[in-house]
């Protein structure tokens, strides 16, 4: 009987090519998870590299903008020294002030009146796990009054955005004090994604190069 | 149980540990120079220290405080001679007096953080201290005449 080209494919051949794919693919994904992880050390490593991604990049900043923009979050990143307040932004009372550590000064530090948790009821003061602060008064990250172009590169700079490589921004819309937003206690509106949609774009954002929107664009609100 | 320390002495309180602060000092633990005012953290009629600083008691749960260091008025200095409440008295500043232990509680984390402190410090510390008799020009001259008081040797 003529011998066909399979003849070579013996068992012990198929389990030794089967384990040299194995190696193959293990290492492949070992180099590639290892590129991820320095990938995301620095935003030098974040870029578009398709005219498609930059654009997936810029539209999925517009919703994360939006987000940012609301109140939940701008009024805690406000463009003065004075914390804001409400749906409407205003000043928030008792003349309380950022500090230099952004936690407030003297008798009127933020954990004076914020607790661990929402006090019940309305206008009661707010609070979460993480100590309830504003930025501090070297690092101010404000969002008030910033267009989207101008808030994607702010948040690209880590001499602006206390520090934080592209894997410390991924890491922080998990805390405490950014998922608040979607529980505010009674009399608060939450942002305007949903918050599993609000982390989508904002891993969209970056994984697609983080793209500033052009700088044209309009404020959401 | 919660145990936690006010004015220097160890209490075990069997209550809620959602309870606000302010009702196991006025309602347990019977010191009722501290003052209910707001209830919501507006006012700083309740303001005591908590590991010295000056918490809002109407809206701090027990829980918060315990196995810590509560200080309220009464506690203040053993005999009610720390400066601010020498300078209290010698400018008058009372009228009705209801806000005057939350003020001087606040005014006391001021002077601790600041010794000589200015018009502008006074008023970063204490406009959140509401007095509905007004008695903010007579609460500044006090503060200013305590950190005077601190300066000579008065401080606690």
């Amino acid at each position: 009987m003529k011998t066909g080209w399979y003849n070579h494919i013996r068992p012990g051949n198929i389990t030794l090519c089967a384990t040299a794919i194995t190696l193959a693919l293990t290492l492949a994904a070992t180099l590639g998870f290892k590129n991820d992880d320095d990938k995301y050390k620095s935003w030098d490593n974040i870029k578009a590299v398709t005219a498609r991604d930059s654009l997936l990049s810029a539209n999925a900043f517009m919703q994360v903008y939006k987000v940012l923009m609301s109140p939940r979050c701008m009024n805690c990143h406000p463009s003065g020294d004075i914390p804001l307040n409400g749906d409407d932004n205003h000043l928030h009372p008792q003349g309380v002030k950022r500090g230099p550590d952004g936690k407030g000064v003297y008798a009127l530090k933020c954990t004076n009146c914020h607790q661990k948790q929402n006090t019940p009821g309305l206008n009661m003061p707010p609070g979460t796990t993480e100590e309830w602060h504003l930025p501090p008064s070297n690092m101010k990250m404000v969002f008030q009054g910033k267009t989207a172009h101008e808030l994607a590169e702010q948040l690209k700079d880590t001499k602006q955005n206390g520090g934080k490589s592209p894997h410390d921004m991924l890491e922080h819309v998990k805390t405490d004090l950014v998922k608040w937003g979607w529980n505010p206690g009674e009399g608060r509106s939450t942002p305007p994604l949903p918050y599993a949609e609000f982390v989508k774009q904002w891993n969209q954002w970056i994984n697609s190069g983080a793209v500033a929107p052009a700088s044209g664009e309009k404020l959401a609100r | 149980m919660i145990k936690l320390t006010v004015n220097g002495q160890p209490f075990s309180v069997d209550v809620e540990p959602g309870m606000p602060l302010l009702w196991v000092i006025r309602d347990v633990l019977h010191l009722t120079g501290t003052k209910y005012g707001c209830g919501m953290a507006q006012c700083g009629a309740c303001t005591v220290h908590l590991n010295g600083d000056a918490v809002r008691s109407c809206v701090t749960p027990v829980k918060r405080a315990e196995n810590q260091t509560v200080t309220t008025i009464e506690g203040l200095s053993p005999n009610s001679t720390h400066p601010l409440q020498q300078a209290w008295i010698a400018e008058d500043v009372p009228q009705c007096g209801y806000c005057q232990s939350g003020q001087i509680m606040a005014a006391a984390v001021l002077l601790k953080e600041n010794p000589n402190p200015t018009d502008q410090d006074i008023d970063d510390a204490m406009s959140g201290n509401i007095c509905r008799c007004g008695t903010y020009q007579r609460v500044r001259k006090a503060i200013h005449h305590a950190a005077e008081l601190q300066k000579q040797g008065g401080a606690q």
